[in-house]
């Protein structure tokens, strides 16, 4: 599903990325962890084409997406949240998750202004959707708050419902446990589960342990923006090179 | 009584007419404020505008409504052109190219023989009527009621709150913004053609810097939440120094005065949209 080939990324003289190569499959819920600054956040910015890599190719589905604009492809069926929140706050929860939407509607800006039939059916078929979608996250009674209202937790799962409305082939998620309590933690693995089930392919970084190992099929270590281990849980948990560079040996 | 509201409309429906071109005037920079970008060319959209219309009726003796729509194609041609490349980039890049373009053609006015360079343009046919100006607010206020609830005011007002996550839900920013600031400059356009046919006379000093800061101060005294906001903020500084009038030479002191009390204690506009939380 989706393909790295030896991407490098240099932010001046400082190499981020060091010919890394990595594959996800279809299906998996792929976790990918590694130290503080080992270059997570900078590969997911390269995938989803925010940023572009110094060398390398992201193949996506068998295109070549490296110079593709973010747009075309969120388009193409990926979808991502950020490591810091990144909603839309001063709209309400149901309009994030609409806005999030934005590709699957097909109306054109004459129906708009004409009110054509297409536009109203459409607009109630994804409002259905989009309830559909916050109540995966138990998100449906606030749906005509301000966004901004939500807690912390909330927030994070709001992004992803966002996220989930583009209505992706494979969704980046950027440390979703971040700030959340134990509890909150425990629905959400539930919650990317349930997403998992229903076809959606998942690729996480997170530095809560028992929250990749528990969730993940496979998962990549990533150190100085190398890809040091790449295997199940098991075998990462117990790699010499991570758990020297990462986990400690407590971990194993 | 029907004398009274005679001599009444007499005095002042030139500040009515004035009021319906400062209101569109507010909804052109509007639009463009709801998708996060400040433009500062919409005096010289105006102008151009304004000077389009006006030489299709007396040099060509086109029909009004011809004259009006080239009035509003030009600019928006305009804008598309310098949109394109700037509005790739986000950030303050548009307000620095439409400053830099607002001298550029405030020097063209003053200078080319076709728009009577510094003597302006005298004698423009009186053809704006009354309903001319309900029928352009009505159409306006009817494109950005759809406009609101559409899939496309969805995406402009992601984009104004955040252009990278909505980049990453398929939208495609540059296009949003290149086309609402054309349709703003299209607006503007509108907006000059009609003031040309009313006030008889075009001089190139009236669609300087100073006039784009005030359709700005417009918007943001009203609200930029809904586009009722930019409507309110114009009608309100349209008719303030007038109403003021009586006081005399203090009057524009006091018109600041009250703007700086509005901004004070009403940092979001008059107008704002609040949802529940
Ligand atoms: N725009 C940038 N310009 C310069 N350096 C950058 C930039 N973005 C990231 N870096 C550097 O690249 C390195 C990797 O950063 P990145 O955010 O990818 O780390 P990460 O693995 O996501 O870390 P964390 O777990 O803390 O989120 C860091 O050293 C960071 O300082
Ligand atoms: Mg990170």
């Amino acid at each position: 599903m989706l393909q790295l080939e030896n991407i490098i990324k240099d932010f001046g003289g400082l190499r981020v990325l060091d010919s890394l190569s990595l594959q996800v499959e279809e299906g998996l819920i792929f976790g990918l962890i590694g130290p503080n600054g080992a270059g997570k956040t900078t590969l997911f910015n390269i995938i989803s084409g925010l940023s572009r890599p110094t060398n390398g190719q992201v193949i996506f589905n068998g295109t070549d997406i490296t110079h593709f604009s973010p747009s075309s492809i969120a388009a193409r069926g990926m979808g991502r949240t950020f490591q810091n929140i990144r909603i839309f706050k001063e709209l309400s929860l149901l309009e994030n998750v609409l806005a999030g939407m934005h590709c699957l509607y097909t109306y054109s800006p004459v129906a708009m202004l004409l009110n054509l039939p297409i536009q109203r059916q459409e607009e109630k078929v994804m409002r259905e959707k989009a309830m559909e979608i916050l109540d995966i996250f138990h998100l449906t009674g606030k749906a005509q708050r301000q966004a901004e209202s939500l807690s912390y937790g909330e927030q994070r799962k709001l992004e992803l419902a966002r996220a989930l409305a583009t209505s992706p082939k494979l969704i980046l998620v950027d440390e979703p446990a971040a700030g959340m309590n134990p509890s909150e933690t425990e629905e959400l693995m539930g919650e990317i589960v349930q997403i998992n089930n229903r076809g959606y392919t998942i690729c996480l970084i997170e530095h809560d342990m028992k929250f990749v190992m528990g969730l993940c099929q496979q998962v990549a270590v990533l150190n100085f923006g190398k890809l040091i281990a790449l295997g199940t849980p098991e075998q990462v948990k117990c790699n010499p090179l991570v758990i020297e560079a990462y986990l400690g040996k407590d971990a194993c | 009584m029907i004398e009274f509201l005679m001599s009444f409309w007499q005095t002042y429906n030139t500040l009515f007419y004035t009021i319906m071109v400062h209101g569109m005037l507010a909804l052109s920079i509007y639009i463009t404020l709801a998708c996060g970008q400040l433009s500062l060319g919409n005096a010289a959209f105006m102008g151009i505008g304004a000077y389009t219309a006006a030489l299709f009726t007396m040099k060509l003796n086109a029909p009004f409504g011809l004259a009006l729509l080239a009035g509003g194609m030009l600019p928006a041609f305009v804008a598309l052109i310098i949109g394109a490349p700037t509005l790739r980039l986000s950030g303050v890049y548009l307000a620095m190219a439409t400053l830099g373009f607002g001298e550029v053609v405030r020097v063209v006015f003053l200078n080319i023989s076709i728009t009577g360079g510094s003597v302006g343009l005298n004698g423009v046919p009186p053809k704006t009527e009354l309903w001319h100006l309900f029928l352009v607010m009505g159409v306006l206020i009817y494109f950005f009621l759809k406009l609101k609830n559409s899939r496309f005011g969805r995406a402009m007002e992601a984009i104004r709150e955040d252009e990278v996550a909505a980049s990453v839900m398929g939208i495609k920013t540059t296009w949003f913004k290149v086309w609402a600031f054309a349709i703003g400059a299209f607006i503007a356009g509108i907006a000059g053609g009609l003031n040309a046919h009313f006030t008889f006379f075009l001089s190139p000093r009236e669609y300087g810097f100073d006039f784009a800061v005030d359709i700005l101060t417009f918007a943001i005294l009203g609200g930029t939440g809904t586009f009722w906001g930019p409507l309110v903020g114009s009608t309100i500084l349209t008719i303030m120094p007038e109403m003021l009038r009586f006081i005399g030479p203090y009057r524009l002191a006091l018109n600041g005065l009250i703007l700086v009390l509005v901004v004070i204690y009403l940092p979001n506009g008059i107008i704002t949209v609040k949802k529940k939380d």
